[in-house]
């Protein structure tokens, strides 16, 4: 009913968002730990963790990849970037690929309209995209750390 | 530098007043300014590398005293990024690279002549624009309200002081009662900038007249929309300029805590108010006994987590308070049950920013603008291609 007054409820979220900061994503252990340390429900914990979509229930690769779909970049043109990027990585939207490297997710409007279509890779925003582009981003991510690991 | 130093906590107004004069007399006009766009937009479009460049550029010719190199919030013109604005000639520079830097420097910087190939070229006249007023762009814009952003560095409050920040709220705070804050808000014609458009001055009296000791007012900062990022500019850019706000609507209806809630989207935005609220706090703008006038009020910042819903105001409550983002029916309205059930007012980053300049320059000049049932300015962009 009404759920207001419940003050445990409270830092819930920012110590979600330090947890996946820390980790990339929120351990099912960490989730437990924080129902019973703000003596609230585990499904209520969950219910906010899955509500909201900066949660992860799953790890996330080393490099975490958004492709922002909000409306000026899907006029722009999202979906080839989106598209194009599933086919190179392997993965789809909210899947980390199987040797951990990559993870891929989608967003809504990064407030940087104007030069959209627009892709975040390890929080470096690229901007006015296209489909060719994505090579040379995912290269400057594999430059920096995984060349080697590769082959 | 040596102002930066003493940080010495304001006590008075005319604490205030004196580091004001000092401020401004510690800038010297006379040296040439690189003020460069370094607002989401401009990021994207490389604008750290720029950075970087004149950094190391003024390094290597030793002109860091000859030449003031300032990093901005957003200039609004993100399509065209990165963007330098050399002054005091505002002499506009768009789709800069770092190669063009030492050319920047040795030939516009030092001896004033212009480099054609970064003007902007206007499509329709394929006229090159030299200065930053005559760029079709920005001519017909009465910015109020943004038009600070690029000759301010978001993350020094003494450049807010400098450009008379704070003094709304130091008014405020020891000439004008409460209810009189209120009046002059009402009166100003501010309609909600979150899109909504009820009377600003409406809407804290009603939240000043609910009963209770405890209130709160929120900053509406989850801006979602597509093709919207006034709010992301303004944080970024002048985020003084929304914390003199919600401290003067604190004082008004009564709210000792304020709250900004912030989407995560916006990483800069978080930083850069982060960083504002502290610099307030330490300087005493912020905090207990606010210039010796017996008015408390802290702001704290809650994150979004990426959910677009939340920009409804009492989904918006339900996030800050650690739960799902779902709306609730209303009434009752948050002015009477809001936050943790109190009392509590919400408005939209934008609004909070017109609220210093209707409090320093009086609503009947606020009112002069706009149209006839909506005053002031507002604030929207577009974009091409």
């Amino acid at each position: 009913m009404d759920s207001s007054g419940k003050e445990n409820n409270r830092n819930l979220l920012s110590i979600l968002q330090d947890i996946q900061k820390e980790y990339g994503y929120l351990p099912e252990g960490k989730l437990r730990e924080i129902a019973v340390m703000l003596g609230i429900s585990l499904i209520d914990v969950y219910g906010v963790a899955t509500f909201y979509k900066s949660f992860s229930l799953t790890p996330r690769g080393r490099h975490h990849i958004k492709v922002c779909l909000g409306t000026a970049c899907h006029v722009r043109g999202s979906n080839r970037i989106l598209k194009e990027t599933e086919r190179k990585l392997g993965i789809e939207p909210g899947e980390t690929g199987e040797n951990g490297e990559y993870s891929l997710e989608t967003v809504m409007c990064l407030g940087c309209c104007a030069i959209g279509p627009v892709m975040v890779a390890d929080n470096k925003y690229y901007g006015q995209m296209s489909p060719t582009k994505i090579e040379s981003v995912l290269k400057t991510l594999c430059e920096k750390q995984c060349l080697s690991k590769e082959k | 530098m040596s102002i930066k130093r003493e940080i010495k906590r304001i006590q008075t107004v005319s604490d205030l007043e004196n580091l004001r004069s000092r401020i401004i007399a510690g800038k010297s006009s006379a040296i040439p300014s690189i003020s460069l766009c370094a607002g989401t937009g401009c990021r994207a479009a490389g604008s750290d590398e720029v950075t970087d460049a004149f950094k190391g550029e003024i390094e290597r010719r030793e002109l860091q005293i000859n030449v003031q190199l300032k990093e901005t919030g957003c200039h609004g013109f993100c399509e065209r990024g990165p963007i330098v604005v050399i002054g005091p000639k505002k002499i506009f520079y768009q789709g800069v690279r770092p190669d063009d830097i030492p050319e920047i420097i040795s030939e516009t910087v030092l001896k004033g002549n212009i480099l054609e190939r970064l003007l902007y070229v206007d499509p329709l006249t394929d006229e090159k624009i030299i200065y930053e007023p005559d760029v079709p762009f920005y001519k017909k814009q009465t910015r109020i309200i943004l038009g600070a952003n690029g000759g301010i560095d978001p993350s020094e409050i003494e450049d807010y002081i400098a450009i008379e920040g704070y003094s709304a709220l130091s008014k405020v705070l020891l000439q004008v009662s409460p209810d009189k804050v209120i009046d002059e808000v009402k009166k100003s014609g501010l309609r909600g900038r979150g899109g909504a458009g009820f009377s600003t001055g409406g809407k804290w009296e009603l939240c000043r007249k609910a009963k209770g000791d405890v209130k709160y007012v929120i900053c509406n900062a989850d801006e979602g929309d597509p093709g919207a990022y006034m709010n992301r500019s303004l944080l970024e850019g002048n985020p003084h300029s929304v914390i003199e706000g919600m401290i003067i609507g604190g004082y008004a209806m009564g709210a000792g805590e304020g709250i900004i809630y912030v989407r995560d989207e916006y990483p800069l935005a978080v930083r850069h108010c982060k960083l504002a609220i502290e610099k307030a706090r330490e300087h005493g703008l912020l905090g207990d006994n606010i210039l010796s006038s017996g008015f408390s009020f802290n702001i704290t910042i809650s994150m979004g987590a990426g959910a677009f819903v939340c920009g409804e105001e009492t989904a918006l409550i339900a996030s800050i308070e650690g739960r799902r983002g779902t709306p609730r029916q209303r009434p009752p309205f948050p002015a009477q049950r809001g936050l943790w059930n109190k009392p509590t007012n919400i408005n939209n980053v934008e609004t909070w920013a017109n609220i210093p300049l209707i409090m320093k320059n009086g609503a009947s000049w606020y009112s002069l603008i706009g149209t006839e049932k909506s005053k002031g300015t507002k604030i929207f962009h577009w974009w091409e291609r």
